[in-house]
């Protein structure tokens, strides 16, 4: 009897490694191995997958289907993955290990350009074959691992300011905030009308994940440090990040920012907004549109704007999101797959996306389109706000990174630990991550 | 059967002949040796399944847990083809500073398997009672007590993770507000709060199959000898649902300790408050450290291996059914003491 539940038993808990471990295996073999990184050679033509998250709007799939219609012996079928980030990342990472050619095109977030590339699951890419140069630079740069291109740019995504005019308009101030010493004067004046009853000043995104990276990062950029430096050594045991980190901390303490905000991803802050219960929110473009919404949804539509992010002492950084198209090392058909790439970055397939899926255009040109700004009035202030923007660090194990900087900052913000001791605690852990890089 | 193995092996000769009533020991020998025959062909299957999915993955994964994490050349900026073999350096680490967050891993599994079976089983064995005895819209009162085991865990913890928000209805109802899914106790008790109303039903619905094994009679009988209900509970009802318990029991301990999605989704990973074994294997896993996350996979399944073998030898849960009748009749006999006491047998 014993050892058949001790069978039954092994049998529930493998299942369970089996499922945890499902991604195990030994590390990818492959690519040159040797010397510097060169671009690979694209031979082969013939049908190709295309993996990326949850088309959500339909827009990618029409996209492909034209590409199809016209090259019916390079046909690309999408092959989609969950819509969390983290679960793409993961089935991105077990197809590496296992080395199949299921996987031709990948659209992968910008920040894990490092690692793919760095694992050599990644084609280098031509960079002289693709429009780089039309491209906003910051954006172009998150293509890049050690100078070498690696993925082009699809869509691109940068922090704003969102701001409520009406309070503004009624406390007589015409211009939103350009330092955090503006942004706290401001929400000093407008708080104490009748009409701001219930408004807390700011948020951004504060819960212990990806966002509380991109919203440290901003705040130490803001402030004119760096997460890492230009060669990827950290630099967060400085004077501009310990200044950053406190307009967090002291935010936290002095009600600034509401204590729920520590609760807040995307969309807990963007429901906070639209029940018009925040003067000022740092959110992606994408809330643009959900705001103005005039069927009821949203409180505050057309009676808030956007503007880049404030600083220290003058305007503030972005951290640059934004996703990238890459081509697998294990891939066949490579002639095809590059070309497709270079198809769906094309200016006309990422306009599409802007005005079909709202995502935002590498392309600086799409910026200045008369017809485009009418229709997305934040073109000009997200442009100003990629452009100061910087990529997240480039660190090939990211995973572990952005863990480290989400442990400290949050207890730093949580008053769990003292500012300055959390960076110094997360200068020293990320060293160890980034040795020998 | 001692004689059945004198011979050997049949004579060549005459294997192809039938055998003739006068040979009652090589036919059923023969007999035997092909049921074997059949019996090893039916298992082979099954075998074979385990074999691949249980055998080989769990061997895989202790053969993973003594490789390290390939390194990056800081010439080329490539990581390095290869992992190295460390040994056991991986269970080592788990004894140094760096095991801290191992431990806080084990000792939240072991607390929020502690704290929420006993809960599952006390109210479980509350919803069995009520199902057991609602004699009108019974079938309604059922079905409604076992809605939350047929949700998905993951949405479950979607679900509750919206009533604890810092705007939802947990707070609404509650004194005071409570930022539920930050850091800190109050993240482990809504994990368990949570997962408590999922699993309930399921350890009720177990133990209701038991109290509908225990026969009508023995209960009236000790209402006839004068025992009031919460005698007639301890006495009869908790004894003769006790093996049923128990195997609940096990199952949901066993579960408990591989608990996953309801901190995952609820609370979110790497809070210390509630990060469990196998959330700790999932991070180094997704971390591309497939070594240390394989150890630690295998030291939570060494330990869930100990549980469950203590379990069943300290309580004799019979899981399997093989041991049926004994505990049933030991909890039988005892149910029957008062009334011999007194002497009313009929």
């Amino acid at each position: 009897m014993i050892s058949r539940t001790f069978r039954r038993t092994a049998g529930a808990v493998t299942a369970t490694l089996a499922v945890t471990l499902a991604a195990c295996g030994p590390a990818g073999e492959g690519g040159n191995g040797d010397g510097q990184p060169e671009a690979g050679e694209f031979e082969g033509r013939g049908p190709i997958n295309y993996v990326a998250g949850r088309d959500v709007t339909g827009t990618m799939q029409d996209i492909i289907d034209e590409w199809n219609a016209e090259n019916p012996d390079e046909e690309v079928t999408y092959v989609e993955l969950p819509e969390d980030p983290d679960s793409q990342r993961q089935q991105i990472i077990q197809n590496a290990q296992t080395q199949a050619d299921t996987y031709g095109v990948i659209n992968v977030d910008n920040v894990w350009t490092a690692e793919f590339a760095a694992n050599q699951w990644l084609e280098p890419l031509p960079e002289d074959e693709f429009p780089v140069d039309e491209m906003l630079e910051p954006v172009a740069e998150t293509a890049r691992y050690q100078d070498q291109m690696y993925t082009v740019p699809f869509w691109t995504d940068a922090g704003l300011l969102y701001y409520r005019t009406d309070l503004l308009d009624e406390a007589g101030i015409d211009e939103p905030p350009a330092t955090w010493t503006e942004l706290e004067q401001q929400c000093d004046q407008v708080l104490r009308l009748p009409e701001a009853d219930g408004v807390s000043c700011y948020a951004g995104q504060f819960e212990k994940y990806e966002g509380l990276t991109v919203n440290f990062a901003e705040a130490v950029q803001s402030a004119g440090g760096a997460v890492t430096g230009e060669d990827g050594t950290p630099t967060v045991d400085t004077a501009e990040a310990r200044e950053g980190l406190r307009f967090l901390v002291e935010g936290f303490e002095s009600g600034l920012i509401p204590e729920a905000a520590i609760t807040y991803q995307e969309e807990e802050g963007r429901q906070a907004f639209q029940d018009g219960n925040l003067l000022f929110h740092r959110q992606w473009p994408y809330q643009y549109a959900l705001a103005s919404a005039d069927d009821g949804s949203s409180d505050v539509a057309g009676a808030f704007d956007v503007a880049p992010l404030p600083g220290a002492d003058g305007p503030g950084s972005s951290s640059l999101g934004g996703w990238n198209l890459g081509v697998s090392v294990f891939a066949e058909n490579k002639a095809t797959a590059l070309d497709f790439v270079k198809y769906m970055t094309s200016k006309e397939n990422q306009r599409r996306n802007l005005e079909d899926a709202t995502l935002a255009p590498a392309y600086a040109e799409l910026y200045e389109d008369p017809e485009l700004v009418e229709e997305f009035p934040y073109l000009p202030e997200l442009r100003e706000s990629i452009e100061s923007a910087v990529p997240r660090p480039k660190v090939v194990r990211y995973g572990d990174a952005t863990a480290a900087i989400q442990d400290y900052a949050y207890a730093a913000i949580t008053g769990d630990a003292d500012p300055e001791q959390a960076l110094s605690g997360l200068q020293e852990r990320l060293e160890e991550i980034t040795g020998g890089q | 059967m001692g004689s059945e193995t004198t011979v050997r092996r049949p004579h060549p000769a005459r294997t192809a002949e039938p055998s003739g009533p006068g040979e009652p020991g090589r036919t059923a020998r023969k007999r035997r040796s092909e049921s074997m025959r059949l019996g090893t062909l039916l298992i082979a299957p099954t075998v074979l399944v385990l074999a691949v999915v249980v055998a080989f993955p769990t061997l895989d994964a202790i053969r993973m847990s003594l490789f390290g994490q390939p390194g990056l050349d800081p010439d080329t900026g490539f990581v390095s083809d290869t992992e190295p073999f460390v040994g056991l350096d991986n269970y080592a680490t788990i004894l140094t500073d760096a095991g801290a967050r191992f431990w806080n891993a084990f000792a939240n599994t072991v607390f929020f398997t502690i704290t929420s079976v006993a809960l599952e089983a006390v109210i479980g064995v509350c919803m069995a009672l009520i199902m057991h005895q609602a004699l009108r819209g019974r079938a309604l009162v059922r079905a409604s007590i076992l809605i939350p085991w047929a949700i998905p865990t993951a949405i479950v913890a979607l679900l509750w993770r919206w009533i604890f928000n810092a705007d939802g209805i947990a707070n609404a109802l509650l004194p005071g507000r409570v930022l539920w899914t930050t850091e800190g106790i109050q993240a482990m008790v809504a994990v368990i709060v949570a997962d408590v109303w999922k699993t309930a039903p399921f350890v009720g619905l177990l133990v209701l199959a038991g109290l509908q094994l225990i026969p009508r009679e023995t209960h009236e009988a000790a209402k006839v000898d004068g025992a009031g209900a919460w005698r007639r509970f301890w006495s009869i009802t908790l004894p003769l649902v006790k093996p049923a318990l128990l195997v609940a029991l096990l199952f949901r301990i066993l579960d408990a300790l591989r608990v996953f999605d309801m901190p995952y989704v609820l609370i979110g990973p790497r809070k210390s408050s509630v990060e469990t074994l196998s959330m700790l294997a999932h991070d180094e896993a997704s971390n591309v450290r497939f070594g240390s996350g394989a150890a630690y996979a295998v030291l939570l399944f060494l330990f869930v291996v100990l549980v469950a073998f203590a379990f069943v030898k300290l309580l004799g849960a019979d899981v399997v059914g093989d041991a049926e009748p004994r505990p049933t009749r030991r909890a039988r006999r005892k149910a029957r003491a008062p009334r011999r006491a007194e002497g009313s047998e009929p």
